[in-house]
């Protein structure tokens, strides 16, 4: 972890204007369960859209994503990495600082407002249960996302590939391919945290704690191995 | 005393080879390298710095490879050509937080040195993403030069200059060099070579075609023979008298005016007024026709 790298990162993800798209999605999230409430829809019913449908499938990874990709990715490709790079620093410490930035802002930016709609939901204990589950989820998911931008030279459509295709479709109609969906064990720790019977998932607890560290594990070891031989572009290439 | 050494150093893309077996050591003062667009100097130069892996042969400094080894940084400095900072960063910021990556143990004071260095203090605490092109480079070299390294590299750094500002890096880069450290940078313009290095390394189309003292190469430049489009009030009577000239090796008469093949451009461009003036004939038009770098650079090639 190297302060610095972690300051200039903040910086540099705070000042871009991709980052502005994360601040309606909160805001949609609470407003919709408000609505809901309002409308006296069932409690298990508006868990399942809201919490279920769009909190863990779709703002967690979308955010996870914009971010993820946001802390390397965008430094890559507009060629101030060099920067960082040409300092005799560890990789492997670039690449936690830089996790532990987009791990962050990405928890941050939706553990609070999956807690409050939980609350509205349900109670604290919901609320308490997704907020966990939530910062878990981040982590994964921005180790896998950061692995993917120092990978592959178009991070973000790779990502989305993997969260619309992979988990928001294969998933739901292989049951294997649950094992290897971050959203998944998202949802089984929620439900056992929670003790709530709205959610479902074939994924058992073991796995879904032991593949949240693996992933998380995996993302950043991927990542920091290939930074090690990060390669600048040269004019003929 | 350090020194930055190539052995056998090649870099090929699929079937493209962008430099091609190159050795050369560089040790302490300015070096140039110099070649046409597209030589390879940037592959080059990347492939010194540790950011590409040399597709067969060795690049060290002391010794050591520059190639996944971030050590290397603490003796090596690298202002590349792509010209991207952190805009959201005052200057100051930017080159402090080099300091702080390098772990230096008073950033503060080797941040006001390196902005002294390249006379930006002024500017310091605006936004980088204010700054001019010429600015930003020189913030760039603050950055670079603010752990003291032994070794500079700098990929094209007078682009974009204003006079004064190129006037100003020619004496910075001057002054590194007469202070003991290797500093190479890179340019496809001869004049700022000459300004600058004592030394050059020419490099055409990925090989390195000449290497050593600059006054030599550039007599072998431009003692080559040149061509010039002529068009004058009278182009057979000029033709005449041209021939005459020991400084010119054929004239062939055109419809457009006459193509004269000079052997060295500076007898000719002497001879040409006086032969005109004696003649009564009127010079319209002087075109040098192969006076691209190019040509200059194959000519020297085949030398």
């Amino acid at each position: 972890m190297n302060m610095t790298i972690a300051w200039i990162t903040a910086r540099g993800l705070f000042g871009r204007r991709r980052f502005l798209l994360l601040l309606p999605m909160p805001i949609i999230l609470i407003g919709i369960t408000a609505v809901g409430l309002a409308a006296n829809a069932p409690a298990d019913e508006l868990a399942e859209a809201v919490l279920y449908g769009l909190g863990v499938a779709t703002i967690l990874p979308l955010v996870s994503l914009i971010v993820g990709t946001g802390v390397l990715g965008s430094e890559i490709d507009d060629g101030t990495v060099v920067h960082i790079l040409a300092k005799p620093i560890p990789r492997g410490r670039i690449i936690l600082a830089k996790l532990a930035v987009a791990a962050s802002v990405s928890a941050v930016a939706t553990a609070v407002p999956m807690f409050v709609a939980a609350v509205m939901i349900d109670g604290v204990r919901l609320g308490l249960a997704f907020a966990a589950a939530s910062v878990a989820g981040a982590l994964a998911y921005s180790a896998l996302f950061l692995a993917l931008s120092v990978l592959t030279r178009r991070p973000v459509l790779v990502g989305l590939l993997y969260v619309v295709i992979w988990e928001g479709l294969l998933s739901n109609l292989v049951a294997g391919t649950r094992t290897v969906s971050v959203q998944h064990y998202v949802v089984r720790f929620a439900t056992d945290l929670s003790g709530s019977a709205w959610f479902e998932t074939t994924v058992s607890m073991a796995v879904a704690a032991v593949m949240t560290v693996v992933v998380t594990i995996a993302g950043t070891w991927l990542a920091a191995r290939r930074l090690r031989s990060f390669s600048v572009a040269g004019e003929t290439s | 005393m350090t020194d930055l050494e190539l052995r056998g150093v090649s870099r090929w893309y699929g079937n493209v080879v962008a430099v091609n077996d190159v050795t050369m050591t560089l040790g302490p003062g300015v070096t140039g390298l110099l070649g046409p667009n597209g030589a390879g100097k940037t592959t080059l130069l990347h492939m010194m710095a540790g950011f590409l892996a040399p597709s067969r042969g060795a690049v060290t400094i002391d010794g050591a490879p520059t190639w996944r080894n971030p050590a290397i940084y603490r003796k090596l400095g690298l202002v590349n050509e792509r010209e991207a900072v952190y805009g959201f960063l005052t200057g100051k910021e930017f080159v402090r937080a080099s300091a702080k990556l390098h772990g230096l143990p008073d950033a503060d004071a080797a941040t006001r040195r390196a902005i002294a260095l390249v006379e930006m203090a002024d500017a310091q605490d605006r936004r980088m993403d204010t700054y001019s092109k010429g600015m930003r480079q020189r913030m760039r070299v603050a950055a670079a030069l603010v752990h003291d390294p032994a070794v500079l590299l700098l990929d094209e750094p007078f682009n974009g200059m204003d006079p004064r500002q190129r006037m100003h890096m020619m004496e910075l880069l001057h002054g590194l060099g007469a202070q003991g450290r290797t500093v190479l940078f890179s340019s496809h313009i001869l004049e700022e070579v000459e300004q600058v290095s004592g030394t050059v390394q020419v490099i055409v189309a990925g090989r390195l075609a000449a290497s050593g003292d600059y006054r030599t190469i550039r007599r072998l430049m431009t003692h080559r023979p040149h061509v010039f489009a002529i068009r004058s009030s009278d182009d057979r009577r000029l033709a005449v008298a041209l021939m005459a000239s020991p400084s010119v090796a054929g004239v062939t008469l055109g419809k457009d005016g006459l193509t004269v093949h000079a052997g060295d451009y500076g007898t000719f461009t002497r001879a040409l007024p006086r032969i005109a003036l004696d003649q009564g004939v009127r010079v319209r038009q002087l075109i040098p026709s192969d006076e691209s770098l190019e040509s200059v650079f194959s000519y020297l090639v085949s030398a």
